[in-house]
């Protein structure tokens, strides 16, 4: 749990939070057979916002992006992610997860196709973009998260930094307005983490939607505008990033602080 | 001139050692030999025994082949010639060679028939087997079933056509409702197509076959290596789509595909294939009515494809749960449907996996057609047990014959062996 922070000076002049909803979760909840992983969840999030969610292993805070896009199913309260109703119809399900995209810890990235071929995939089957106009997009991305000279390799020539930069290309070929991040730096080296962070952070100057659960509490300082502590399936606190870390409210939280950040 | 002074320490080198050749120990064929056959005393006690084995071997098998009479038209006259020395009639290969090949009864004059089909066969086969191939030749792919179904059976070119304009009715229909339902599509489809057979059934004229250009030929007269190259090339590119929608379809979420899919894979994994043969060939024409005689030939595909598929699908299942949950995962966030899904993503990962599984099972279906001369269809081995061992001239004639029989069928084998093998160096793309 490194406070890696980033050396360079953050542009905020786009990091502008609108009045518009993107997401609006209330009254959730979800259980895993009679385990109740999310308890009573109410969480809005306007556009523009940057919400780290941090919390203890087993807290629900993966099971909590992960509904968001229908990956994980909830059973009781209401989900609305831009507009649309999460609910069993798969036409809503396909629009929400054409619209917001996700980030996984382990890349998931399609082994069998080239990197060119992993962010052209989406937008030619599911937005019916013709293949010339994805590629170029496909390269604007690359070239934004600075590997282009990749394209033409396959995942497993890639080091783990690698693979995770274009899996965020991956997911912004599609142009989503909504970023989930699920624990995006855990499985990688640190040297690598910096790369992956330096990425996020420049998609947060842009303006970006994002949801974040990671452990990365200089990236939390940084770019957020709120931080959600979870623990045991429930939101325990948020506030602003510099309150909540200088100034916890609840024993959990400052425990949990005093042990990720305290040595 | 030596090159080092042994009084100094600092060293100049004043002579260029020219590239000499190494020991003669370490090159060519002596350090080969030492390395792989002599490189210590158990190993070199290995390859003598084994020498001697070899040797024993051909010293029996050698004059057997060599001594090979080729020409006479009988065992006696083979024994004759060879004054009992040691030898093979082979003549009985060369006299019964297009009997083996096509069997005893297709019509001789017929024979370019198979022999075309066979060859287009080869262009048929080529932009599925190498995808760098272009893919327009994949229409002539789609047009080969019935082009050669039509110059093997003969009789009138109205019967493909009319199968193959159904197929095109249906896939025409499941083109044009596919973006609004997929039930609808698929049954729609289902339905132009039997209604375009119907009706060209009803316009195909009584006897239009009894005159056509290329003289009709009916199945009991298929035989010999053709019918198992026919058997084999139809059971196995039938099966393998069968036997991915039943992986599929064991996987589903919707309990009545998955539990149909699971009754079928147990239940045609747990019966020998020559009961499913026998059912073939006795017990189905009792299920269809009694004026319909569907084709033997069609009764055993049908079974033959049913059986491998089962084994298929299992095979390919192993390949999707072979998967990380993430790639299911990756391609849902992606807002890909599950057809997308299961195409582009899953099914070309699951499939890799499975390569060695399905040659494994293509090669078994293809070494199991010969089981077909049980239910006295006259296929290569059909041929042999039957007509040729039982006649007059060749009664006796064992070795010759089923060594043939099995040459032509490893052939055929180690060929789609080291297919699979180049095609899995091909497909590899995670550089572990």
């Amino acid at each position: 749990m490194s406070e890696l922070m980033s050396d360079r000076e953050i542009d905020r002049s786009k990091m502008q939070v609108s009045d518009e909803v993107a997401i609006e979760i209330s009254n959730m909840n979800k259980w895993y057979g009679s385990f109740h992983v999310l308890r009573d969840i109410n969480l809005t999030v306007n556009q523009g916002e940057r919400i780290v969610i941090a919390g203890p292993s087993g807290s629900g805070k993966s099971t909590l992006i992960r509904c968001l896009n229908a990956l994980e199913e909830h059973q009781q309260g209401r989900i609305v992610v831009d507009g649309t109703e999460l609910s069993n119809d798969l036409k809503n399900i396909d629009k929400i997860r054409s619209e917001v995209g996700m980030v996984f810890q382990h890349f998931n990235l399609f082994p069998h196709l080239t990197i060119l071929e992993n962010c052209t995939l989406a937008p030619i089957w599911v937005r019916k973009t013709p293949k010339k106009e994805a590629e170029e997009r496909a390269m604007h991305f690359l070239e934004k998260v600075k590997i282009p000279e990749q394209a033409d390799k396959y995942p497993g020539q890639l080091s783990g930094g690698q693979q995770q930069r274009v899996a965020i290309a991956r997911s912004l070929c599609m142009m989503p307005r909504i970023m989930l991040f699920d624990e995006p730096t855990s499985a990688l080296d640190p040297e690598m983490i910096k790369e992956v962070l330096d990425t996020m952070i420049e998609l947060a100057e842009e303006g970006m939607t994002m949801l974040c659960v990671t452990h990365e509490m200089g990236f939390a300082r940084q770019v957020a505008n709120r931080v959600i502590f979870m623990d045991a399936g429930q939101i325990v606190e948020q506030n602003e990033p510099e309150e909540f870390f200088n100034n916890p409210k609840s024993d959990r939280t400052k425990l949990f602080l005093s042990q990720i950040l305290g040595h | 001139m030596s090159d080092t002074h042994a009084q100094t320490v600092a060293f100049v080198r004043e002579t260029q050692i020219p590239p000499a050749p190494p020991p003669a120990s370490e090159t060519g064929v002596v350090k080969w030999l030492r390395e792989n056959l002599f490189s210590n005393a158990a190993n070199s006690a290995l390859t003598i025994a084994a020498l001697a084995v070899i040797y024993m071997v051909l010293q029996n098998t050698l004059p057997w082949i060599l001594n090979g009479v080729w020409t006479t038209s009988s065992l006696a006259e083979c024994r004759e010639i060879l004054q009992g020395k040691t030898g093979a009639c082979f003549s009985v290969l060369t006299e019964r060679w297009n009997q083996l090949l096509y069997g005893f009864k297709y019509p001789s004059d017929a024979y370019w028939r198979p022999n075309l089909a066979l060859v287009l066969l080869l262009f048929a086969a080529a932009p599925v087997l190498f995808f760098d191939l272009p893919r327009k030749l994949l229409i002539f792919t789609a047009i080969y079933p019935f082009l050669a179904f039509w110059l093997i059976w003969g009789g009138t070119l109205m019967v493909p056509v009319v199968a193959l304009l159904g197929f095109a009715a249906a896939a025409a229909v499941f083109q044009t409702f596919s973006k609004s339902s997929f039930a609808i599509a698929f049954f729609g489809a289902i339905a132009a197509a039997f209604a375009v057979w119907i009706l060209g059934g009803l316009l195909i004229p009584e006897g239009a076959s009894e005159n056509a250009w290329l003289a009709p030929v009916p199945s009991r007269d298929l035989g010999g290596f053709m019918l198992n190259l026919m058997l084999g090339v139809t059971c196995v590119s039938l099966s393998l789509p069968l036997g991915i929608a039943l992986a599929l379809g064991r996987q589903s979420d919707m309990p009545l595909i998955k539990w149909m899919c699971v009754i079928f894979i147990e239940f045609v994994r747990g019966v020998p294939l020559i009961t499913l043969l026998f059912v073939a060939s006795v017990m189905l024409a009792y299920f269809f009515p009694p004026e319909s005689t569907v084709d033997l030939f069609l009764r055993v595909v049908i079974m033959i494809t049913m059986f491998s598929a089962a084994y298929i699908a299992e095979v390919i299942r192993g390949g999707l749960a072979a998967l990380p949950k993430g790639q299911y995962e990756a391609a849902d966030s992606l807002g890909l449907d599950y057809a997308q899904a299961m195409r582009l993503i899953i099914l070309p990962q699951a499939l890799k996996i499975s390569i060695p599984g399905i040659v494994n099972v293509a090669v078994g279906l293809f070494k199991d057609t010969t089981l077909v001369s049980v239910i006295s269809m006259f296929d290569l081995v059909g041929m042999i047990r039957g007509p040729i061992l039982a006649s007059t001239e060749w009664n006796g004639v064992y070795w010759e014959l089923l060594g043939f029989a099995a040459l032509l069928f490893f052939v055929v084998c180690y060929g789609i062996s080291q297919y699979s093998q180049w095609l899995e160096r091909r497909l590899a793309t995670d550089h572990r």
